[in-house]
């Protein structure tokens, strides 16, 4: 489990997180949902470490990880897996050294081993038989689906996922969201999604963090979202004209 | 102020690439890798342009000297001398400037306007030191190398278009080439091309690296790289010229 507790970020005298406190839970896909400037991007990056909070405590299982060194950052982040929004795959590298690279640098695997472990993960992603493409030749849901393997080849505990389905075209992206469902519950991972697609929220979201203006405006399941009485939260979740259809 | 700022967050950068990689076996792929980026990939160009220019300074030399109580020799000795001091090490580092240093920059800041350094970093890996000691690396290995390769072509091409031209007889060239020559002029040559290897590499990974923005930034970033490598090249060339010959 990740808790983040009041935490508070601001960049040059401008805050962009008020105060959030928050938990994503273990086995569980875990959703930060908001409109764009609303600073689920910065919470996020605030969880995996790439900003420093001004104020409050992120822990992972009881383990301090805000405001601490980097050093001792290390050994939670090779328990982390992250998605990022454009995939962040080694352009250089094929599919296979691309998803090798954390074994590379953090096991003593044999590269029998590696290689096992490989194909195991991109056999999970569906992408068996790609291993000598470069980023270059895949397709956009493909990237994302080898991104997905790099960040599950260490079987991490948590998994982080940036917008993974922006940019895919609307089967590609609820595939995209079905693998990250499912590896959660087979690999017991906490898995967190940022993101402002209603779909992935009605279909995958077990827990949903909806944040507005950097304050934590309200949490709940898909099954409570389009109950709710909220007025910014309906507004964001009724913007389409397809959930609005869905609410009539 | 901006430019103080600069001098510090390239400082900080320099100490983060200056730590023990994580892993031996993959520090030595990369730097093997930019060997061949850096190094074995620049050969064709250094070797164009040294031929050339060994060439024309030794027309241009020979075009000068018309007085017959010079020696022709003496346009062996200068072509040499010329090359091994300032040609070779100087104008070859500057035309790696802007082959190597664009390259570097364009290459670590795409990777930056890309997340995949972010990627990096939360692996756990120091992605300033899996980036960029390589690269320092390797140049400071190989473009020594490069040089004396271009001191050869270069004195090889000043032999080419003298004697071909009848500017020089071939015999009188090679004792030129051969007269008066002092080692330490090599191990001037040497230490200024190791720090032009440094400041190139290290200038344009700075640049790469503190890339915000997208493919235009990146480009400028490139452009800056270039322009801020040979400022730096001509001045520590001024300033080892003092300390090294004077």
């Amino acid at each position: 489990m990740i808790e983040v507790k009041n935490i508070s970020k601001a960049f040059e005298g401008n805050t962009v997180l008020h105060d959030v406190t928050t938990t994503f839970e273990r086995g569980k896909t875990n959703l930060i949902i908001g409109q764009s400037g609303s600073g689920k991007t910065v919470l996020m990056k605030c969880c995996i470490g790439l900003f420093d909070v001004n104020e409050g405590e992120i822990d992972f299982d009881g383990r301090r990880f805000s405001n601490i060194s980097d050093k001792k950052k290390k050994l939670i982040r090779q328990e982390m897996g992250v998605l990022f929004q454009g995939g962040a795959l080694f352009d250089s590298f094929t599919v296979e050294e691309n998803v090798m690279f954390p074994l590379n640098m953090f096991t003593n695997m044999t590269t029998e081993e590696k290689k096992e472990r490989v194909n195991f993960v991109l056999e999970n992603v569906n992408l068996l038989g790609t291993n000598n493409k470069f980023p270059a030749e895949l397709s956009g849901g493909m990237v994302k689906r080898v991104a997905i393997a790099r960040a599950i080849s260490l079987m991490p505990k948590y998994l982080f996922a940036d917008e993974p389905n922006s940019g895919l075209d609307p089967k590609t992206a609820e595939r995209i969201d079905e693998l990250l469902s499912a590896l959660t519950n087979k690999f017991n991972m906490t898995t967190v999604i940022n993101t402002h697609d209603m779909n992935s929220v009605l279909q995958i979201g077990e827990k949903i963090s909806f944040i507005h203006e950097g304050k934590l405006w309200w949490e709940g399941t898909n099954k409570e979202i389009l109950k709710t009485e909220n007025q910014e939260l309906n507004e964001f979740v009724f913007a389409t004209a397809l959930t609005r259809l869905i609410k009539h | 102020m901006e430019v103080l700022y600069q001098i510090g967050e390239y400082i900080i950068l320099i100490f983060q690439a200056f730590r023990k990689p994580d892993k031996g076996h993959v520090f030595r792929r990369q730097l093997f890798l930019d060997f061949k980026r850096l190094g074995t990939d620049s050969i064709g160009i250094v070797a164009i342009i040294s031929l050339f220019i060994g060439g024309i300074i030794a027309i241009q030399m020979a075009y000068n000297i018309d007085s017959p109580f010079i020696p022709k020799s003496t346009i062996g000795f200068s072509t040499r001398q010329m090359l091994v001091l300032e040609i070779s090490p100087t104008i070859i580092s500057l035309i790696l400037a802007g082959k190597v240093g664009s390259r570097i920059a364009s290459e670590i800041g795409t990777m930056r306007i890309t997340e995949q350094i972010d990627a990096l970093r939360v692996m756990g890996i120091n992605p300033a030191n899996y980036l960029i000691l390589p690269k320092i690396t390797a140049a400071v290995i190989y473009f020594p190398v490069l040089i004396i390769f271009s001191m050869f072509l270069g004195i090889f091409g000043g032999w080419i278009a003298g004697t071909f031209t009848g500017l020089v007889p071939s015999s009188d060239y090679i004792i030129g080439v051969r007269e008066w020559f002092e080692p330490f002029t090599l191990t001037y040559a040497m230490i200024k091309t190791v720090v032009f290897a440094f400041i190139i590499t290290s200038v344009s990974a700075y640049k790469g690296y503190t890339v915000k923005g997208g493919s235009v930034e990146v480009g400028q970033a490139s452009t800056e790289a270039v322009v801020a490598s040979s400022i730096l090249i001509i001045f520590f060339d001024l300033i080892l010229t003092q300390m090294l010959l004077v």
